[in-house]
This record gives C-alpha cells, sequence and structure tokens, in this order.
C-alpha cells in the first residue's frame, strides 16, 4: 500500500532527524545580546549582561501582545482541522506493523486498529477551508487565521510537552515565553503585571505552575494567574475591615518611615519599595474593575457566552480581551480537559470531544471578531492549540478493546490555527499524510513556532539570551526557524 | 620572553648603527629604559589575555564553534594550522600570527571580532606583546590550587581579624576607607538574622546593648552558633542547592516523603558536622563502610530529582533525566562548575571535553532507583515494636559475626536491597514487562522463566521473592542452576497475595556465582503472577544456636511488616549487574556511542585517588588534590552573608564566571576552611562575623557610593533583603506566634482556596491544626507545581534546579503579601494584643510595637508618625465600629487601630531589609 511506504519513508526520515537534533544545547547563538528591562531590581550582574548593549525589540515588531490559549490535554487534530477521507477508509482495520515499529507510545500496546475521523467536515470561507462540524462558531472566521496542519513536538507526555511548548524544554524549571516576552519587553501597563495566567476547565494543566513560572528570571517575570474565585489576583483585596481610607493611612505611613530610612541609609532600593507599594495600591483598585467582565455590555457578553461570576473559558477569553486592551503584553489561556482517551464517555473523541468543543469554539471565535472589530487584532497575536496531536490508531490500553473511541498522544503531527499579530489570513500551511501521522509539507516544530511569535514581537530569538548556570540560554534552546510562510 | 628581549636587542643595534654616537647616547638611555620596562611589563595570561579573548572571540573560536579551525580553548587548538593553512598564533611571532593580522586587518569584512567594533588599541597591544612573549598559556586561576597568600598590613587599628586586613588592602587600593562599627542595636539584629534567622526578641537586644564586657559581642556570637536556629536557618540555604521538596514534581506531582532528609541537614548543621563529611555523607554515605542509617539518609540529598508519574512516560528516560541533574548539580554545588552543556558537546568556554561529561555521569549511573512511582529503594522506619525486634536481631549477629555484619543485615532489612529487577534479568519467557507509568514488574505467566546470568551467591543462602498474585490458583517457583532443567536449587509454592509480599526462598547450593533459571508453573492455565524482584539475603551466624530459625522468621516478620514512613535513598546496584556508560551522541539518550569509565576531567589532577565509584568522588571533592572545593563553599557563606560573593558569580567559577573581587582572602579563606578549621562551618562563619568588615554600618557614604555604587569593596556593611522565609519567620516572630517545633513531616499553613488544582491528584492542602501553621518557612511542605504562593512572590525556589541563588526583586505583589496575606494580618492582630498592654498612652504603645520589631526605639520623627497613624485609623473607627469589629475579629476599637499600625511596620523597608 503506497500510503503506508510513504508514511514509514517520513517516519524514517524525521525520528533519525529528531532524535539527533533533540535535547542539543549549546545556547551559542549570541553571547552578547541578552537585554533587560527596566533595571530597578537588583539583578545579579552575569557576563551576559555584562557584554550586552543592544536592546529590545530588535526590530519592528508586528503585534504588540500576545494571547496563548492553550487546550490542555491536547485536542484531536483529525476530528478538527485535518480532514482525513482516507483514514475513513482505513478505519476498523489493524494498523500495520511499519507505523508501530521503533516508536514510543505512552499506552497503545500491541497492534491498534486504524480509527476514522470521528466528525464530518465542510469547507467554509473564501479560503475553502475544511473544518469539522463541532466548530460550528469557528468556521465563520477560517478567512481571518491560518491553521498550522504541520505542528509536531519532541514529547509525547502532557506535562514535558506543555513545558516544551511553553519553556522550549521538556524538563521543568526554565522561563515561560511570557516571562521571557516581558523580561524582554516590559509591560506597556504600570498598574497591571505584564504576563497573566487565566484557568478554565477544572484543573491546572499538566505542567503546573510552571507552564507559566520564570524558572531562573526574576521572580517579577512569572506569570500572574487570574482567580476564578476569592481575589482575582492574590492578597488584592484589603482584609475584612481594612477601608480604602484606612489602607491609604496606613501606605502614607509606611511610605514617610521608608523615607527616613532612606535619608538615614541612603538605598536607592528603598526609593524602588516606596514606589512598589503605591503601584501596589493602585492594583488594589486596577485590578478588580479590569477583572470585573459584568461590566460588559450584555451584548457582548453574548457574543462570548460569558455569565459573570461563573468558571469558565468564555469568561477567560472576554476577561482576556479587557486584559489585552489594557495593554497586559503576555496572556495564557488555559483550558484543561482534551486528553481523549476513550476511557469514558467524556474521554471520547466523538462525544467528548464535541462537549468540549461546545465550551470553547462561541468564545474563541467571539475573541477573534471582538478584537478585528476594535481594531486591535492586527498588534495582537492570537495562538490556539495544545500540545501535541493524537494518533490515527485507535487507543487500545493494556491491548484490549476499549468501550469508547479514543486516540493516544501523538508527537509527529498536530494542527494549532493563529490570527492577527501579522499572520497571513485565510492560509492553511503544512500538509500531513492521508492519515494524519507525519507532516510530509512545511512541518513546524514547537521551537519554531516560538521563534515565529518572538519575531512578530520584534525579537530576534537567537540573540534573546540569558546567563544561567554559566551558560546562555535562549527560549528556542539552538533551535528554531521563524516561520516565514504564515507572515503577512 | 627572551623572544621579546631579543627583539628589542636588535632594534636598539639597529638604531644605533644608523645615528651618530652622540646623538644616539640620548637614545641609548631611552631605549634601556623601554628595555627595562619591556622585562618588567610581563603579560599575565589570566589577568590580560583572557578577558580580551572572552569577551571578544570566544564565542566564535571557543570549545564547541571553532570558526575557521581556530579554537582558544586548548592551547594546542590555538598554535595549530587553521583551516586556510595558516597559523592563528605562533609563539614568539605576532607578525607570523594570523590573529594579529586579522585583528589589524583594515578591510571590515576581514577583521575581527566579525560584525563587532574592532579591538582597542590597548588590547591588540596586550595580544601582540603577549604572543611576542610566548604566548603562554596558564591555567584558569579557579583551576590552580589556593596558595597562602602573604597577609597585608593593617596600620590603621582598624581591623579585628585577618579578613579585615585583606578588604582593608583593597579598599585603600581603590582610594576608600571602611565605616565604623553599626549601632549595636542594628549590629545586634544583623547577628541574630544572619546566624539563626531569626530577630532577637526585646530582651535579647537589650542584653547585649547593656553588657559592656569586652566580649559581648563574640559571646553573643558563640551563643547563637550554639542556638538550634542556626542549624534551621542554615538548611535553608543548602536545601536551594539539594533542590528538596515535598513532592516528586511533573503532572500528578504527589507527595514524596523525604523530609528525614531536612532533618538530617538541620542536624548537620547544628552539630557542625566537618563539610567534608558531609559532603561524603550526602554523595556517597552508601558506600561507606558500615554506614549508618542516617547515613543512609544523607543520600537522599540526590534523591530530590524529580520523578514523572504521569501515565504514559518511559520510566528509562527519566532515570537518565535525574541522573543528568545529579551530575550537574554536584558539579555546580561543590565545584561551581557549570558542566551541563558538556552533555552534548565539549564545554564552549572551559577545558573540558564531552566525553568527560559521562565519565562524572558513570559516577551516578549505577544506582538502583528508577523512575517508578514507589520511588524505591527506600529506606524504611520501622515501627516500635518491629525496631526493637531488629535491634535485638542486630545484636544477636553482631555476637557472633560482629558489626559489619550485622550493618549490612540491618540494611537489608531497612531498604529490601540488594534486589535484582526486571532491568538484570537476562532472558524470559512467557512474561510481559510492566515498565510504563511508573510500573516495574514481571508479570508471568503459566510456563514462565527469567534467567539471571552471573548472580554472585557468595554468603547468599536465601532468595527473597518478592511478588503478587491476585489470582485464587496454586502456583510453583523452582530455581535451577545453569540451564531450564540443571540442578534444583529452591522451591516455593505461590498462592494469592493481595498486594505485595516477599517470601524466603532458602537456596541448596554452595556455588559462588551461579547461571539462575526462576520457572514458573501451575495446574491453572490462566495463571499470572507479578514479580517485582529477587533479594539476596545473606547467611545468617549461628546456624548451631536455638535461636538460629526464630531469627529469620522475624526478619521475614519484618520485612512485610508495616512501617512508619520511608525515605528515598541511594543503593548502588550489585557489581555484578552494574550499568554501562555510554556516551550520548549530542546528548541524546536514545542514540549511544563510545562506553566511558568513571572519572574526573582531565583538567583536574586526581592525585593517586582511583575513580571507581561515588566514594571516589566525593573523596576527591574535600580532597587536596582538589582545586576548587575549599572556595566554592566559602564563597557560598561569604555570599549569603554579604549579599554578594567574593566571586559574584557563586554558580560559575569558569572562565565565563566573575573574577574574584579578593582573591587572596578567597584563597586564605580557603585554606583556613579545609586546613586549621578542619572543614568547620562554624568556624567559617565566625571569623567572618566577627570582623570589622562585617560590623560596619550599613549606611550609605556619599564619595564611596559615587566610587563604588555596588559595594564590591565594602567600605561600608550591605543592606540585604531577608529571604521568602525569614520575612514570615520574622512576623511571626516579633508577633508571639511562631512555633520552636523543630523536624518531622512538611507543615501547611493557611492558604487561600483553589491553589492546588492538579490533575488526577487527590492530594488536598488541609491547614495544619495548632502550632503547625505557625512553623518555621522551612517546614513549610512544598509542592513543586504549586508552591506555597507568598514564597514564590518573595523569590524562594520552586526547587526543581540546584539554585545558588536567589535573586531577589522588589515588587508590588510582595507589597500585597505583607499587606494583605491572613498570616501577616493575623501576625500584627497578635502583636497588637500584647501592645494593647502595655501601660502608658499612644507613644509607650508605638514605640514598644516598634522595638519588637525593629529591636530598637524608633526616631521621633518616626514615632511621630505612627502615632498620628494611630489617631487617624481610631478617629476614623469611632465612625466605622464595624470595620474596626472585623479587623480586630473583637470589639475592640484599639485593637484594630494598632492591628492596623503593626501591619504597617511590618511592610517597612526596615523591617524587611537585614541593616
Amino acid at each position: 500500500m503506497d500510503l503506508y511506504n510513504e508514511a514509514q519513508k517520513r517516519k524514517l526520515e524525521f525520528t533519525t532527524r529528531r532524535h539527533f537534533l533533540k535535547k542539543c544545547g549549546t545556547g551559542l547563538g549570541g553571547i552578547a545580546l541578552a537585554s533587560l528591562f527596566g533595571s530597578d531590581h537588583l539583578l545579579a550582574k552575569s557576563p551576559a549582561q555584562a557584554l550586552s548593549n543592544k536592546a529590545l525589540p530588535h526590530f519592528l515588531p508586528k503585534a504588540k501582545r500576545v494571547i496563548y490559549m492553550h487546550m490542555a490535554g491536547a485536542p484531536s487534530q483529525l476530528e478538527l482541522f485535518d480532514y482525513k477521507p482516507k483514514l475513513k477508509k482505513l478505519h476498523n482495520l489493524d494498523c500495520p506493523k511499519s507505523l508501530l515499529e521503533g516508536k514510543r507510545f505512552a499506552f497503545i500496546q500491541g497492534t491498534p486498529k486504524m480509527l476514522g475521523p470521528q466528525h464530518d467536515f465542510k469547507q467554509y470561507g473564501e479560503s475553502g477551508t475544511y473544518i469539522s462540524d463541532i466548530l460550528p462558531h469557528f468556521s465563520s472566521i477560517v478567512d481571518d487565521v491560518t491553521i498550522i496542519k504541520s505542528m509536531h513536538t519532541d514529547e509525547f507526555n502532557h506535562a514535558p510537552a506543555q513545558l516544551l511548548l511553553q519553556t522550549g524544554s521538556p524538563r521543568a524549571g526554565r522561563p515561560s515565553i511570557g516571562s521571557w516576552v516581558t523580561y524582554g519587553l516590559g509591560s506597556e501597563n504600570e498598574n497591571l503585571p505584564g504576563y497573566m495566567v487565566l484557568v478554565s476547565g477544572g484543573n491546572n494543566p499538566s505542567a503546573g505552575k510552571n507552564a507559566w513560572g520564570s524558572g531562573f528570571l526574576p521572580s517579577e517575570y512569572q506569570g500572574v494567574q487570574c482567580r476564578n474565585s476569592g481575589d482575582p489576583i492574590l492578597y488584592v483585596s484589603n482584609p475584612d475591615g481594612m477601608s480604602r481610607n484606612i489602607r491609604r493611612k496606613s501606605l502614607d505611613a509606611i511610605n514617610a518611615i521608608n523615607k527616613s530610612q532612606y535619608e538615614e541609609f541612603g538605598d536607592r532600593e528603598i526609593l524602588s519599595r516606596i514606589s512598589q507599594y503605591e503601584m501596589a495600591f493602585k492594583m488594589q483598585i486596577s485590578v478588580p474593575d479590569i477583572m470585573d467582565i459584568s461590566k460588559e455590555p450584555e451584548k457582548i457578553q453574548e457574543m462570548y457566552g460569558a455569565e459573570p461570576g461563573k468558571a469558565s473559558f468564555a469568561n477567560n477569553c472576554l476577561l482576556a480581551r479587557r486584559l489585552l486592551e489594557q495593554g497586559v503584553r503576555f496572556i495564557q489561556l488555559y483550558h484543561w480537559g482534551w486528553d481523549m482517551h476513550g476511557d469514558n464517555k467524556n474521554n471520547s473523541v466523538n462525544e467528548g470531544l464535541k462537549k468540549k468543543c461546545g465550551e470553547v469554539d462561541q468564545p474563541m471565535t467571539a475573541l477573534v471578531k471582538d478584537l478585528k472589530q476594535r481594531g486591535l487584532l492586527d498588534d495582537t497575536l492570537v495562538i490556539w492549540g495544545g500540545e501535541f496531536g493524537r494518533t490515527p490508531m485507535r487507543e487500545n490500553r493494556g491491548g484490549r478493546v476499549m468501550d469508547f473511541y479514543g486516540r493516544d498522544h501523538h508527537s509527529e503531527a498536530f494542527s494549532i490555527w493563529m490570527a492577527g499579530g501579522g499572520i497571513k489570513e485565510g492560509l492553511t500551511y503544512g500538509e500531513t499524510d492521508e492519515i494524519g501521522y507525519y507532516g510530509i509539507r512545511d512541518r513546524v516544530h514547537v521551537h519554531d513556532l516560538q521563534a515565529t511569535i518572538l519575531h512578530q514581537l520584534g525579537v530576534d530569538h537567537e540573540k534573546f539570551t540569558y546567563h544561567f548556570q554559566g551558560r546562555d540560554f535562549r527560549l528556542t534552546d539552538v533551535h528554531g526557524h521563524v516561520v516565514k510562510g504564515i507572515l503577512s | 620572553m627572551a623572544s621579546y628581549q631579543d627583539y628589542c636587542n636588535y632594534l636598539l643595534m639597529n638604531i644605533l648603527f644608523r645615528l651618530n654616537l652622540l646623538a644616539s647616547f640620548l637614545v641609548i638611555v631611552v631605549l634601556l629604559l623601554l628595555t627595562t620596562s619591556c622585562q618588567e611589563k610581563k603579560i599575565d595570561f589570566n589577568a590580560d589575555v583572557r578577558p580580551i579573548l572572552n569577551k571578544n572571540c570566544i564565542s566564535c573560536h571557543g570549545g564547541v564553534k571553532q570558526s575557521g579551525g581556530f579554537g582558544l580553548i586548548f592551547r594546542e587548538n590555538a598554535l595549530g594550522e587553521t583551516k586556510n593553512g595558516k597559523i592563528g598564533i605562533v609563539p614568539g611571532h605576532p607578525e607570523k600570527s594570523e590573529m594579529i593580522a586579522r585583528i589589524n586587518h583594515k578591510n571590515p569584512e576581514m577583521r575581527m571580532p566579525q560584525e563587532r567594533d574592532p579591538l582597542k588599541q590597548e588590547e591588540i597591544d596586550i595580544l601582540t606583546k603577549w604572543i611576542e612573549q610566548g604566548a603562554e598559556w596558564k591555567e584558569h586561576w579557579a583551576y590552580l590550587a589556593p596558595e597562602e597568600p602573604e597577609i597585608p598590613e593593617d596600620n590603621t587599628g582598624w581591623g579585628t581579624n585577618e579578613i579585615d586586613n585583606f578588604i582593608l588592602q583593597k579598599l585603600e587600593e581603590n582610594d576608600l576607607s571602611p565605616s565604623g562599627e553599626a549601632d549595636k542595636h542594628d549590629l545586634v539584629r544583623r547577628i541574630y538574622l544572619d546566624l539563626t534567622g531569626l530577630p532577637p526578641s526585646t530582651q535579647q537586644v537589650a542584653d547585649f546593648v547593656n553588657d559592656t564586657s569586652e566580649n559581648a559581642y563574640e559571646n553573643l556570637v558563640d551563643e547563637l552558633l550554639q542556638s538550634q536556629k542556626y542549624g534551621e536557618h542554615w538548611a535553608s540555604m543548602w536545601l536551594d542547592l539539594a533542590r528538596y521538596a515535598d513532592s516528586k514534581g511533573y503532572e500528578k506531582d504527589g507527595t514524596r516523603n523525604i523530609w528525614k532528609y531536612r532533618d538530617w541537614v538541620i542536624k548537620a548543621f547544628n552539630d557542625d558536622k566537618p563539610f567534608d563529611q558531609f559532603t561524603i555523607e550526602q554523595l556517597a554515605g552508601d558506600l561507606l563502610p558500615n554506614p549508618t542509617v542516617d547515613q543512609l539518609v544523607a543520600t537522599a540529598f540526590h534523591r530530590n530529582t524529580l520523578n514523572n508519574d504521569e501515565g504514559g512516560t518511559d520510566n528509562e528516560e527519566y532515570r537518565v533525566s535525574s541522573v543528568i541533574d545529579r551530575v550537574n548539580t554536584t558539579w555546580e554545588v561543590w565545584q561551581s562548575t557549570t558542566i551541563s552543556c558538556v552533555q552534548c558537546h565539549s564545554h564552549p568556554y572551559d577545558p573540558i571535553l564531552q566525553e568527560e561529561y559521562f565519565s562524572s555521569f558513570a559516577f551516578f549511573n549505577n544506582t538502583a532507583d528508577w523512575d517508578i512511582n514507589s520511588e524505591e529503594p527506600l529506606l524504611k522506619e520501622l515501627h516500635e515494636v518491629d525496631q526493637d525486634k531488629l535491634d535485638k536481631i542486630k545484636n544477636w549477629i553482631a555476637d557472633r559475626s560482629g558489626a559489619p555484619v550485622s550493618n549490612k543485615w540491618e540494611r537489608f532489612v531497612l531498604t529490601g536491597e540488594p534486589k535484582l529487577r526486571p532491568e538484570d534479568f537476562d532472558a524470559v519467557e512467557n512474561v510481559v514487562h510492566q515498565n510504563r507509568s511508573g510500573q516495574d514488574y514481571m508479570r508471568v505467566f503459566k510456563g514462565a522463566y527469567i534467567n539471571i546470568q552471573d548472580v554472585v551467591l557468595k554468603d547468599v543462602d536465601r532468595i527473597y521473592f518478592e511478588y503478587r498474585q491476585r489470582t485464587k490458583s496454586k502456583g510453583t517457583l523452582t530455581i535451577r542452576t545453569d540451564s531450564l532443567t540443571g540442578p534444583v536449587i529452591g522451591k516455593a509454592s505461590l498462592a494469592e497475595t493481595g498486594s505485595f509480599k516477599t517470601i524466603p526462598i532458602p537456596l541448596t547450593t554452595t556455588a559462588e556465582i551461579a547461571n539462575l533459571y526462576f520457572e514458573f508453573q501451575s495446574g491453572a492455565e490462566n495463571y499470572s503472577c507479578d514479580i517485582d524482584g529477587f533479594l539476596l539475603g545473606q547467611k545468617l551466624p549461628g546456624e548451631k544456636d536455638r535461636e538460629y530459625e526464630d531469627m529469620y522468621a522475624e526478619i521475614d516478620e519484618i520485612l512485610n511488616a508495616p512501617y512508619k514512613h520511608s525515605t528515598p535513598v541511594m543503593v548502588e546496584k550489585p557489581e555484578d549487574h552494574s550499568r554501562q556508560t555510554n556516551v550520548f551522541i549530542r546528548g541524546n539518550w536514545m542514540v549511544k556511542g563510545d562506553p566511558v569509565s568513571a572519572g574526573i576531567p582531565k583538567l583536574f589532577d586526581g592525585g593517586d585517588l582511583a575513580f571507581r565509584n561515588r566514594l571516589d568522588m566525593a573523596n576527591w571533592l574535600v580532597s587536596k588534590e582538589n582545586p576548587l572545593s575549599g572556595r566554592v563553599i566559602v564563597n557560598r557563606f561569604w555570599a549569603k552573608i554579604f549579599g554578594r560573593g567574593i566571586v559574584a558569580t557563586v554558580e560559575d567559577f569558569g572562565t565565563l564566571g566573575d573574577y574574584p573581587s579578593h582573591p587572596a582572602l578567597l584563597d586564605w579563606l580557603a585554606l583556613r576552611f579545609t586546613g586549621e578549621w578542619k572543614w568547620s562551618t562554624k568556624k567559617l562563619l565566625k571569623a567572618i562575623v566577627m570582623s570589622s568588615t562585617y560590623r560596619q554600618t550599613s549606611r550609605v557614604a556619599k564619595e564611596a557610593e559615587e566610587k563604588d555604587p555596588d559595594n564590591r569593596w565594602l567600605s561600608k556593611a550591605p543592606r540585604v533583603r531577608l529571604s521568602a522565609e525569614q520575612i514570615r519567620d520574622q512576623a511571626l516572630a516579633v508577633s508571639g506566634l511562631l512555633s520552636e517545633k523543630m523536624y518531622g513531616p512538611s507543615v501547611k499553613p493557611y492558604q487561600p482556596e483553589g491553589i492546588w488544582t492538579i490533575p488526577y491528584s487527590s492530594e488536598k492542602w488541609i491547614t495544619s491544626e495548632g502550632e503547625d501553621a505557625y512553623r518555621r518557612g522551612l517546614y513549610t511542605y512544598l509542592r513543586r507545581s504549586s508552591p506555597y504562593p507568598s514564597f514564590v512572590t518573595f523569590d524562594a525556589s520552586q526547587r526543581e534546579l540546584c539554585l545558588s541563588r536567589r535573586i531577589n526583586t522588589n515588587t508590588p505583589l510582595q507589597a500585597l503579601v505583607t499587606l494583605n496575606d491572613p498570616v501577616y494580618l493575623e501576625a500584627a492582630r497578635s502583636l497588637a494584643g500584647q501592645i494593647i498592654q502595655v501601660a502608658g498612652g499612644k507613644k509607650e504603645k508605638v514605640e514598644t510595637a516598634y522595638q519588637r520589631a525593629m529591636g530598637k526605639m524608633p526616631t521621633t520623627e518616626k514615632a511621630e508618625i505612627l502615632i498620628k497613624l494611630l489617631d487617624d485609623t481610631e478617629t476614623y473607627y469611632q465612625e466605622h465600629q464595624e470595620e474596626a469589629f472585623e479587623l480586630a475579629k473583637s470589639e475592640n476599637l484599639e485593637l484594630a487601630s494598632l492591628t492596623v499600625m503593626a501591619n504597617a511596620l511590618m511592610n517597612m523597608d526596615e523591617f524587611i531589609v537585614k541593616n
């Protein structure tokens, strides 16, 4: 069968190359060129910084801010964007050995069956893009977005794959992309953190708070999580019985005494502390105000399907737009629960996935439309996707037939979409083979995606480094090429 | 050197011939002077040349990238032929050296460094002269053994000990002078915070301030070094390096029970365990002769690596990842040498080759742990009744065969090692290896066999078989030697067990090495059981004794008994089943290159030491042959006290690290520490804090600030923000809430709802009760994927990687923590509750509160500010009584305004900074 020969050949080509390149880092790229924003903190001197004299951005940016919607658990590309009619014909046939040899799967054992797409696809828009029936809203904006079908990664377990996607390394402890960006470019809003994170779906992503951690960068660059209940940002509210009036009086006393301390000791760090306390005071007003989505007109709330007070992806999308408007530099939305293995109904690629799409389809579409109608889409980079893809084979955990249709983790091919921020409109980029097993044209590695995101922000990913543990680290390690083909 | 003189003389002669004698007389004088200065000005590679190379050349001409075939890490490379056939450096001949030609090139396309500004003329001169003088190479300073420095003179009478002589010398060189001694109140708070991590009580301040005896300060230092709180404080620093946490990391991030190690560190500091011993026990305690239980606990240092329990992970992948982390951490902690880049290729800046990384890797590649959920090998802590039994058995054995044999039995019972696991099985038939998702067992079916070759059976008289059978059918295990049909040397019947169980199988062989076959049979066609492994039990002495069989029976009981808890420890795999280490091609663990054996990089001189295992490596780290450990360790303590190391890059003493600000002092301290102080941390710290340097005021002098804004030369004491743990501890301490309880499982003080929302995990943050909610920060449960929020905000480590330096930041989120985190409110309320009882008016109350917090009386100005705050608050609360009652949690207006004042105190710069 030609199809399988083709796939087999691709597999060989790419696994060899992948293993060759995997996890090797020199971090060379540029000893110079680490850059700092704001120098009010006492950053320890490092050689890289000492040699640095080049300010960011490196060149004119196309995007000023980024919103990354990470579907934690990894949605199936084969049921959403990557239409494979051939796979339908192969449904329930044994998977050929050639596709399995030398491959590591998380759960598939022995010989699995092929699994045809579980939802129908139709063409939409002037671009004629194929979109699954379970994304009815999204199909209306296909002419605004670029869909990349040839994404691939190195990891096939959630936590490492999420870390690789968000921090450039599968091992915990590296700064996340949002930390790099705010470290390099700062925030455009003094009353809000430059990097904010919203979580829905009932759980944090598998990578935990490492997905927005600052790693070895100073802690002020870590993503600040907005919470669904209680304080929107931890400890932003005054304690019960401490009115704003009293808080002001107490801050006046603190600042006055700090000032007197400065006069005595002459340590400039004290002045910085006074200003940080003032900013905290401002945040106490600005944060709850911005977080209050009930202030949005009803029409807009409906557009997103938002219901103030609820913990939902829809609310987070609307909130994210409000934050973007305020100049927050980098926003991550995590929506948990896409891991459709087929071990129960909610985890099936037919019913479970449809339900999950119902949670995100309308709000993610509304976000793009809303940003567009406000003129914000042009300089806001929007990204949507999971940490890896799903296998064209049906999962057979423990070598048995499972009760529901599910797919195992797959690192070789998955789909994401991007919009705004200098990304082409109505484009489908890259191509996978006839069963969606390997990318066969214009493959995009997660490091390429990261390089591209930085590029749109005016940052050369090879020159943007930070010296730690004796070497210069980059978000993209020693990898990554800007995906020029998707840039408008 | 000679060649340069020749060159000068040649010039001289030439000129002499060309000029008439009279005129040339003057010239002779001038040139003689020049020649003399040439002779004197010997270019020093480390001080003069290396910085230029590092800054301008090494990123392209280093250990990895050798553009044009020219590299500057090793001399032989630099002197060799480059790609275009030219030679980069020809000693003695700058005119023949391509490097000199290229840095001087007129054409910017050809000129080096490429696409950058040309070198400064004085830099070019240095490089030229250096080549003229023979292009001598010198090892990087840190790789040369420390030399006993001459102690500089101090004619000022300022200094207290030798440290001050070194500091003073540099101050004078930089046209600076030391500051006077700090105010006694500031000093006493400083020394308490530095040695114990906690502030002094009002009484403790008064005791010191009122003690006018000559030795008052020294007595206090001695007392604090003896305080139990000392160990708790310094453990915090070490736990960052050890990446200690209470969870395993990654997705599920489940609890790891390893707090015994944290307690071991506290005790080690309090006992002033010599640092060499401290090192050896943590890296290789298990390999010491007859290790104690405590020495096994110490090895948990390297069991703090992450485990990935996520479904579908490859156990070997994450085991390798742990070994890599152990290598990198060891090199960072003891050598401040960053070796992680050498995984993939030779070091870009330092002379370390890629295969040498794997020689280090080989030291750590032979432990029995794997990335499995159970985290075996574990060291059990038995219930008292079983511990009593074990003690009895130990004594019984010791009486008959001596302590070493008894010690070995103790380890066997407590760790269940040595054990042969599926990884060690040479051939199997009719089995399925369950090795994903943190499992590691062999499921065997009817007729299955397992073959393990070359099992050393010397002194082994039984095999303890660990298995689980979930079906009712009966099975048998037959052990044979030589072949599947060879002689039977052991037999056991297998039955339903439910969970894993350990049964003894006595062996009837005298062979010292055997090729073992384990065969499984059953009457039931669908028979299966799961095999965890085979433990090799040594022979008990006293065969003829009456109690002999009882001893075996009791051992069996303990092996299967429930236990209190357990700690992951390091256990070396038996020699006959040790792992082979190979280079990973380009760092990819799945692509193996040449095999390597354990060893240290050639850069270092190992002396006569042999390098077989971790113990050898640990011994080398603290040996006389090691140029780095002493310096690295004293520098860590120095940095913790002064907020900046003598080498500012405490984590990197390599080529790209900072040059020491006081190299002679660093060597002096290192030689004392490893010599006459016998690796005593307390002696080291005492010397540092006794110095006049340490006791200076932290007030900034205008002139000094202009000349030395970073206070590199220490013309004053630094002001350092307290650590995350200290800030919380201090708030609890001054408000009287802090518990003094030491040791034990980590605690969960209050944190807001919804911090732990971790997939596939049912673990909950349940707030600890009673005093456990008010323990010192180092006892707070640290879940890596979701650490205690206010600690992270104040720059604490998430403990995923070894961290040498926390970077202190100053952010509004920190302000929100100390203003609004309920812990700080509770502390404020508690302090207010004590202040309200102080006799007198607002002035007295403000003074008492301030004194508790800062250890001294407020200035009039500050007192007035605080009194005004009390006045304003009171006025407001009189009109808003409900609010006051809410804040004070009591119907007491005064308590409310005092709470506001106390909360303000705990947010002042002078409270969260060490003055």
